[in-house]
């Protein structure tokens, strides 16, 4: 057997790196948006910006309502509200749910498995006028609450899936051992079952908190509240009727996504186990 | 006028009620303005107000959800044009305007008129206007002829320069054209009249600028400004917003559009009126007249010009020096005089859509001038929906009951004689463990799934809903007298959307799987950074993307077409042909989603073992064989799921055509579900014929789903 070839290893790396660049060119182009002191789309290939200013930033940061009260930071605050308290509650409802339909024999196993899938294939946007009214009635509307409610039960699908996937790929012999050593059923849930499904849970939860920090449709037209808009919402201020302020937008853009590249930067490890042995047997 | 509206307020006593809500879209000096127009309202009377800016995109969705179910604003500002849409939803309230209208400029007041009824108190005012650049233009023309005299002398096409910019494939700025062409848009019977002589003579007059270079192609926004503000345009047709885009280096003036000689008739632009309008549910009626007044009156319109540069509609404002010294101003008071407000019927919202498709098609020369009229004419007619008849729900209700009988009866005869506790012996647990999912799920997914789906087989017209039967789908299905080959067509849709799902597919997949392929192998360094590097766009909020890719494929501006220019090969329009729209979009998403399918590979072949490879290469199997024949029948288990689960999101990705193509050329490259976005939201709200779109939709995604069903089964099976 011949070892690899010197053009081989470069080609590789060459290849690589071109598809690095063309995605992160759309990227850098934002960046240089953001940076720019122009508030309009400049014709230049290079993303290297030609004169640097952090005003853009600075104006977004920087937001202040009629009160004097920091518009950036309460929105921030209830961004991370929302997006923490979906995750937490589409989590636990998730794991639940995905555990026993994994687990345990009862009837409307099936119809409930298909159902949650059936869901997914309704247009989202369609779903708006009959969710108004019956947020209304529930006493809902304009309520962070109801948000957290509706995100977190509009993601609970997808994530019982990929649970359920995962958790059929764990061996059951280790919660029957658990049994015999005298361990109650939720201790064996909590205790064996959970810490097993670490990159699911890590997943499932990322999806869960994306679906919260990316939307802006339904928290645009549920909240009536200036402090309690998410910052999807303060960022579509910027595309207005006339024209779009590219560079706020830019700022603002990069300012959103940085949170959820964090997130991804730290569960990646778990990302790619995590889907994966779900996916398996979904 | 600040005594009167003090004192209607202190007559209707208490000054210390709930806060006024007050919603608006205002951005930078305009909302300054309200803002400090707000604290003098509150220091004059007591009165507290709450301002709520809202996404402008957003904006009416909002107002017509929130009015009618009791959450909405005492007050919000808006543009005159959807007023008869609020009055039929019943959304606002009459105003006293007509006793005060002596105090506003005429047009705006009649702007505001319903069957005889005013509602709201008129702001602002917006129209097109004729800027000229003062060191290339010395006297602004005041005519068509001279119109035509001036260009050739302004324009050369080599250096890019042209005598006339403006957003010409955009009908805002083409009625004032046709209107000076003698030309109408609705007949005295108030029937829809687009194909006539006189259109076709206004869409040969800018065609032939057009041709002759004199006006620059595909001219967005952004061109213009950067066209005007390089002196590379003379002249540019454009409303107030314009003025606050203009650098400070040029030196410009304003003028009304000029005459057409061939009609002697002016070029009338349409008059777009901004007006507070109090909400029919506000509890505060005297006091949100009372702010909305306060907010119109003269002093309250000096404000609003002084620091948001508009244009009052309040005659007193133009006493004020401030206001007399600014010309912009000025300038668009005399410009508004020629103006006729836009027409607030709803045929009038149907208009935009077909012409738009008429002038795009025309300045692309796919039709003549004369075609032009019989082109929108059709469109026209096929968004004029006529409402369907009504249907007695009887027969539904019956062939429901049975139904459910008949299921009910086939479920009790299925029964098995094995009792409940045996067969299942942990369904209490199950059940338990279930349950609150289960229930967030039925009350927030399902429920409003069964709502929307039942809503097919409703007609909604302002706020009522009647029964139609299956009157909806018998409309879509037979796609209203279209042939099957044209954007409006359900099957065309269909088509497309098939198409676009299975390229955007195949492209995630390959694309992921290629990648996958190469950060495995042995011989890469720094293979960590690679793929945090890869994943980002999965990152990226989705709509982010799209609008930033939207921006890439910008005509003039975008990055894509500066790249081909650096290439050497021709700039494309990316938006003016099926196909380069169609590939934007995909660009688009294959961006977006080849992350996840990359992910999904990693993780998949991680799991293959090496041993199986080493085999091989003993056997002395080649690369590609170990491909065909280890990886890919090893990877078909974890890659179908995620391939299934790909396919319906890709479906239904709403925010990328929405955002990039926005269905240009002329509704092609809709999909099924943004089709319907558009029925629910843009068509006036028709939410029944939305929901059998999303019905049909939910259809063809689960006859897509029992197939892969079958194919996984088979699969888990062989």
């Amino acid at each position: 057997m011949k070892g690899p070839s010197k053009l081989q290893i470069i080609l590789l790396h060459v290849g690589l790196t071109v598809m690095c660049f063309a995605t992160l060119y759309p990227v850098l182009w934002v960046v240089k948006m953001a940076l720019s002191p122009s508030q309009t789309l400049s014709l230049t290939i290079s993303p290297i910006p030609e004169a640097v200013t952090l005003d853009h930033f600075r104006e977004v940061l920087a937001s202040f309502d009629a009160q004097g009260r920091w518009l950036f930071g309460r929105q921030l605050l209830s961004s991370l509200v929302v997006s923490g308290a979906t995750t937490l509650v589409g989590l636990a409802l998730a794991v639940t749910a995905a555990y026993a339909l994994s687990r345990f024999r009862f009837p409307g196993k099936q119809m409930g498995m298909q159902a949650l899938l059936v869901t997914q294939m309704f247009p989202a946007t369609l779903m708006l006028v009959p969710l108004y009214s019956l947020l209304q009635t529930l006493h809902l509307l304009d309520s962070l609450t109801g948000l957290v409610l509706v995100y977190a039960t509009s993601s609970l699908p997808f994530c019982v899936w990929m649970l359920k996937g995962y958790f059929d790929t764990l061996p059951k012999e280790l919660e029957e051992a658990a049994i015999m050593d005298g361990a109650s059923p939720f201790q064996v849930f909590w205790k064996v079952v959970l810490p097993l499904a670490r990159p699911a849970l890590a997943v499932t939860a990322l999806f869960s908190f994306m679906t919260a920090w990316n939307e802006f449709i339904l928290a645009a037209t549920l909240l009536n509240d200036a402090s309690l808009f998410t910052l999807p919402v303060a960022l579509q201020r910027y595309v207005g009727e006339y024209k779009v302020e590219w560079g706020h937008f830019a700022a603002g853009a990069l300012v959103v996504s940085a949170p959820v590249m964090a997130l991804f930067f730290a569960l990646q490890k778990h990302l790619v186990g995590g889907l994966t042995a779900g996916g398996v047997k979904g | 006028m600040k005594v009167a509206a003090l004192a209607l307020v202190l007559c209707t006593g208490s000054a210390s009620a709930a806060p006024l809500k007050l919603w608006h879209a205002y951005r930078g000096g305009e909302e300054q303005a309200l803002q400090q127009l707000a604290k003098e309202f509150t220091a004059q009377t007591g009165q507290e107000v709450e301002l709520l800016a809202v996404p402008y995109d957003a904006f009416s969705s909002k107002i017509t959800s929130a009015i009618p179910h009791n959450a909405g604003p005492d007050l919000f500002i808006f543009a005159h044009e959807r007023l008869r849409q609020f009055v039929r939803l019943g959304v606002v309230s009459p105003s006293e305007l007509p006793k005060f209208s002596a105090g506003y400029l005429k047009p705006a007041v009649d702007a505001l008129e319903v069957d005889g009824v005013h509602y709201g108190w008129p702001l602002s005012l917006k129209c097109l206007a004729l800027f000229h650049n003062r060191k290339l233009v010395e006297v602004p023309p005041q005519s068509t002829a001279q119109l035509l005299e001036l260009l050739p002398t302004l324009s050369n096409a080599e250096q890019n320069r042209f005598g006339l910019a403006y957003e010409a494939g955009d009908f805002y700025f083409h009625a004032p054209i046709l209107f000076g062409f003698a030309g109408q848009l609705f007949g005295p019977d108030g029937k829809s009249q687009f194909d006539t002589p006189e259109m076709a003579a206004s869409l040969g007059f800018i065609r032939q600028m057009q041709d002759a270079r004199w006006i620059p192609q595909e001219a967005s926004g952004a061109l213009v400004k950067s066209l005007f503000n390089d002196g590379r345009a003379a002249m540019v047709i454009s409303g107030p917003w314009f003025a606050g885009e203009i650098d400070a280096k040029v030196d410009y003036a304003i003028t009304a559009l000029p005459t057409v000689s061939q009609t002697g008739l002016p070029m009338r632009p349409f008059l777009g009126v901004e007006a507070a309008f109090v909400s029919s549910k506000s509890t505060q009626q005297a006091q949100a007249q009372a702010l909305a007044k306060f907010l119109s009156d003269g002093p309250g319109a000096v404000t609003r010009a002084v620091l948001g540069r508009q244009i009052p509609a309040a005659l007193a404002a133009y006493e004020d020096p401030k206001v007399q010294d600014d010309f912009v101003i000025s300038s668009f008071r005399k410009a508004a005089l020629q103006a006729t407000p836009t027409p607030n019927t709803l045929e009038m919202t149907r208009v935009w859509e077909p012409m738009k498709l008429s002038l795009r098609a025309v300045l692309q020369g796919l039709a003549t001038p004369q075609e032009g009229g019989a082109l929108a004419e059709r469109r026209y007619r096929a968004l004029h929906r006529e409402a369907p008849a009504d249907a007695s729900a009887l027969p539904y209700l019956l062939v429901f009951g049975v139904g459910l009988v008949a299921t009910g009866g086939l479920a009790w005869k299925r029964r098995t004689k094995v009792s409940f506790g045996r067969k299942y012996p942990e369904a209490a647990r199950g059940i338990l463990y279930v349950a609150p999912a289960a229930a967030g799920l039925l009350v927030l997914v399902i429920i409003p799934f069964a709502v929307g789906i039942s809503l097919s087989l409703f007609h909604h017209d302002a706020g009522t809903y009647r029964f139609v039967g299956l009157a909806n789908f018998f409309d879509i299905l037979a796609s209203r007298g279209y042939s099957i080959t044209e954007p409006l067509s359900f099957y065309f849709t269909l088509v497309v959307t098939l198409l676009w799902t299975g390229v955007n597919v195949v492209l995630h997949v390959s694309v992921g799987l290629a990648l996958a392929l190469l950060l495995k192998s042995p011989l890469l360094r720094l293979r960590g950074v690679f793929r945090v590097l890869l994943i980002i766009p999965w990152a990226v909020p989705n709509y982010i993307t799209a609008l930033m890719w939207k921006g890439m494929f910008h005509r003039q501006f975008g990055a894509v077409n500066a790249l081909l220019d650096a290439l050497g090969i021709e700039p494309v329009s990316w938006f003016t042909h099926f196909a380069t729209s169609f590939a934007a979009n995909v660009i688009t998403n294959t961006w977006l989603g080849f992350p996840f399918m990359m992910v999904v590979s990693l993780g998949a072949l991680q799991s293959i073992p090496q041993d199986l490879y080493e085999a091989a290469e003993v056997d002395g199997a080649s690369k590609w064989t170990q491909f065909r024949h280890i990886t890919l029948p090893l990877l078909r288990p974890a890659l179908l799921p995620a391939i299934i689960l790909g396919s319906v999101w890709t479906f239904n990705m709403f925010n990328v055509i929405y955002l990039v193509s926005g269905g240009e050329p002329g509704g092609a490259t809709d999909i099924l579900v943004s089709e319907a976005f558009r029925w629910a939201f843009q068509r006036n709200e028709q939410y029944g014929f939305a929901a059998a779109y999303s019905v049909l939709i939910f259809f063809v995604l689960l006859g897509w789903s029992s197939i892969t069903r079958r194919i996984s089964r088979e699969e888990a099976a062989g």
